[in-house]
């Protein structure tokens, strides 16, 4: 299969290095080959990869990794620090001129999405920065590029500066900014043309843009499933314009997205944005150390709390918790949970974020039909109240009768039911400090003792925070 | 006789219908050098045939974007092959790597069927699926044209409702290309706007029907619903239709060109690929990695921004210019 994630084909090749007393250079050479083979089929760039393998076998040939009981493991934990270390350690945010405006703009390839981040990008200013921006429209070539940049105006409220497709794009720029210092406007966003970084004609006209509007953000936006293009991209971007970061879009697909390694090597510029899907907020900070993990087809389990932690009632969850610790979690806090765990996205999507799921093989063909959601919801809602907060007193005569006002095979309605007992048992036992039951979840082997690695890694992490968070309270109150 | 004979006979035998293949050889140029020149400089750094080399050709094809799975398939075979046939001078080594990788990319091609198909009678309709960005609707604004030039007539049916602007983009091509567009508010169901886009073609007896679709990625399964359905209305109105769905795929797309082919063939069962933005990404192992991964044949290719940029994919000829100046010109024995 494509798809197989670095943990996998590491594990092939420890297999059989477990068995031997000694490893050899060979095995090392093995494994490897394996490493640059799953960087590879994640799109990273070839001569990226060349480089970061060299980096990684000198690391790995220490006696430390090769002599510990778990050397598949530390290799990972090796390539994955590299990784992120490649990456940028830490997210970076836009620049921000010190007087209004802050100019930002657009460049990239045909149909890389730079209008639709034009628009997130607008939101997140207006969310998080209250900013009034304005937009210009200064693709001139595509058919109703500056349509399609006017309705998403119109859908944010924002103004669109635009001149019609017969103005030099040049020209517009300059009179859109002249409005927005008219209008006093704080952030100005220039949607460009889509043009191949070769288009000597098309690339001028942006050398010729920047060079009168002096933007503070040059972001290059880069399709995440571009393949091995994606380094002559943005050389070709970066030698003309010297852009100042990058935006990964189209991240909500199944994607890899070796691109952002490749890019962040030959551009050396940080990527500050990714984009995760086609309503106008789906977009995120960039954070290295779990665009690594993706890569590695490790999961995404940061993102995920993220995701929990915006969406989650705290009080619910704590009388969820308080419920299921009393072992009296009914029907009704289930679906209570559905819905909370519906706001967080797709059910496909939650999946992908955790480890040992992602790109595991046995997932590859699972795709939560978000129809099978509404059933169940339509098999809870036939339930009396009584039913729904006594599971025990469904009988098979009531099964029959949930079964018809669901519209549903009195088979889901079981089916259901047995989940549900299943589910609560097993949170009643994790409550207590019983992670066994869990084990089945995280996958199997590797994937699972993987899993727990991130697990681990999750915990110490919010340790840190809560430590910190404490700190700070107390420095506060003395 | 194999792909590779018949290419050698026409180095031989001087270029195929010269004129015809210019434009073709103008637009893929970049894509040929380049390829070419990989392989050139990597002859050129042979030293003896061992491990690294093979690693070395490896990552020289999944650099020219030949595909993961087939550049290891290729390397693997190739390995024996090398072995096998004693070779051991750099140019022995060329010629039976150059042979090994012609013969593969006919194999995988044999019976495959780069045209497009129109309908014996009633309108035909050609269903545009792919994912965002991928460029369906510049596609289908260079096809329209070029159908039209040819003396058919058009309609075209926009069925991206959801995109800001993709109605008025298709619009904006129907009033180039002058032809009709059947489109709704926007927002509206994709589905209803086919329908009746169908329904038009068959009672003002349109030659064809160009249907466009909002960009989706492959794994959102809503979305893939929602383009299952689109189809059903077709077959529904047209049995004997879509004559065509093709995939449209951006040429420097990497591994995910796969899940896409894969996952959008479940829903539509594509019939062909177009691949846009191949002048840019300036590798031509893409086709290869198609041919060989996917198997659904490539029936047309955009090479530029200009309308008559979108060519039908010619696969002998491609082949031809990607390996131009590798094939030694032997006499034929």
């Amino acid at each position: 299969m494509a798809f197989e994630g670095l943990s996998e084909r590491l594990q092939k090749a420890f297999s059989g290095l477990r068995r031997k007393g000694k490893v050899t250079e060979a095995d090392v050479r093995d494994t490897m080959r394996e490493i640059r083979l799953a960087l590879l089929e994640a799109d990273v760039n070839f001569g990226v990869v060349k480089d970061f393998v060299k980096t990684v076998r000198e690391q790995a040939l220490g006696a430390e990794v090769l002599d510990s009981l778990t050397p598949a493991q530390q290799i990972i934990k090796i390539v994955n620090d590299e990784l992120t270390k490649t990456m940028g350690e830490a997210a970076v945010p836009l620049n921000k001129s010190a007087k209004i405006p802050t100019v930002i703009m657009m460049a990239g390839l045909q149909g890389a999405g730079k209008t639709t981040t034009v628009g997130k990008l607008s939101k997140y200013l207006m969310e998080n920065d209250n900013a009034r921006p304005l937009l210009i429209a200064a693709d001139v070539y595509r058919p109703a590029a500056i349509d399609q940049l006017k309705v998403i105006g119109e859908q944010l409220q924002v103004p669109v500066f635009d001149m019609g497709t017969d103005t030099d794009p040049v020209e517009i720029v300059r009179q859109g900014l002249a409005q927005a210092a008219l209008q006093k406007n704080d952030y100005v966003l220039i949607d460009t043309a889509g043009r191949l970084q070769i288009d000597e004609q098309l690339m001028t006209e942006l050398a010729n843009i920047k060079a009168l509007a002096h933007p503070d953000e040059i972001l290059l936006v880069v399709d995440s499933m571009t393949g091995q293009a994606a380094t002559d991209v943005a050389k070709g971007f970066n030698e003309r314009l010297d852009i100042t970061g990058v935006v990964l879009t189209k991240l909500d697909g199944d994607t890899r997205g070796g691109a952002a390694l490749s890019i962040r090597q030959v551009t050396g510029k940080p990527i500050k944005f990714i984009g995760q899907g086609e309503k106008m907020d789906a977009l995120d900070v960039f954070y290295p150390d779990r665009m690594a993990n993706r890569i590695l087809g490790m999961g995404d389990m940061l993102t995920l709390i993220d995701k929990a932690q915006k969406n989650y009632d705290e009080k619910q969850a704590q009388e969820v918790a308080e419920k299921i610790k009393e072992n009296t979690f009914d029907f009704n806090d289930f679906l209570n949970q559905m819905d909370q765990v519906q706001n967080m996205g797709s059910m496909d999507e939650i999946m992908k974020m955790i480890p040992g799921l992602a790109n595991n093989p046995a997932m590859k063909n699972f795709h939560v039909d978000p129809k099978d959601m509404a059933h169940q919801r339509a098999i809870l809602y036939s339930m009396t109240p009584a039913e729904r907060e006594d599971p025990d007193l469904l009988n098979p005569s009531r099964r029959r009768r949930i079964a018809a006002g669901s519209g549903v095979p009195i088979m889901k309605v079981n089916q259901m039911i047995k989940q549900f007992n299943q589910a609560k048992k097993m949170m009643n036992q994790m409550y207590k400090g019983n992670f066994s039951g869990m084990e089945g979840l995280m996958g199997n082997g590797i994937s699972g003792r993987l899993g727990k690695m991130a697990m681990n890694n999750m915990v110490r992490k919010q340790k840190k925070n809560k430590k910190k968070r404490l700190k700070a309270a107390k420095h506060f109150k003395s | 006789m194999g792909l590779f004979d018949s290419i050698k006979k026409a180095f031989g035998g001087g270029q195929p219908e010269a004129a015809e293949t210019e434009k073709y050889d103008e637009g893929l140029k970049k894509s040929r050098s380049t390829f070419g020149e990989r392989l050139n400089a990597l002859f050129a750094n042979f030293r003896s045939v061992d491990d690294d080399f093979f690693d070395d050709l490896e990552e020289m094809l999944i650099g020219a974007d030949v595909g993961f799975e087939t550049a290891v398939k290729l390397t693997d075979e190739l390995r024996d092959e090398v072995k096998l046939q004693n070779a051991k001078q750099a140019d022995e080594v060329s010629q039976v790597i150059v042979q090994k990788l012609v013969d593969i990319y006919g194999e995988a091609g044999e019976g495959e069927d780069n045209t497009l198909h129109f309908a014996e009678s009633g309108p035909t309709v050609f269903l545009f699926v792919g994912v965002n960005g991928a460029g369906k609707t510049t596609t289908i604004g260079k096809l329209a044209h070029q159908l039209k030039e040819s003396g058919k007539t058009v309609l075209l049916a926009a069925g991206d409702t959801f995109r800001a602007g993709a109605i008025e983009q298709l619009q904006e091509w129907g009033r180039r290309d002058d032809v009709p567009v059947v489109a709704t508010q926007a927002g509206g169901d994709p589905a209803a706007v086919v329908f009746d886009a169908v329904k038009r073609a068959k009672e003002e007896n349109f030659d064809v029907l160009l249907v466009d679709t909002a960009g989706r990625l492959q794994n959102k399964v809503n979305l893939m619903k929602e383009l299952d359905k689109i189809k059903r209305v077709i077959i529904r109105e047209l049995p004997e239709a879509p004559q065509e769905v093709l995939l449209v795929l951006d040429a420097t797309t990497g591994q995910n060109a796969l899940s896409q082919a894969k996952e959008f063939n479940q829903t539509t069962k594509i019939s062909g690929i177009v691949l846009t933005k191949l002048d840019g990404s300036g590798k031509g192992g893409i086709v290869l990695a198609i041919r060989n991964e996917l198997h659904v044949p490539v029936k047309l290719v955009g090479l530029g921004e200009k309308m008559d940029d979108l060519q039908p994919f010619a696969p002998d000829k491609f082949v031809y210019g990607l390996f131009k100046g590798l094939i030694k010109e032997t006499p034929e024995s």
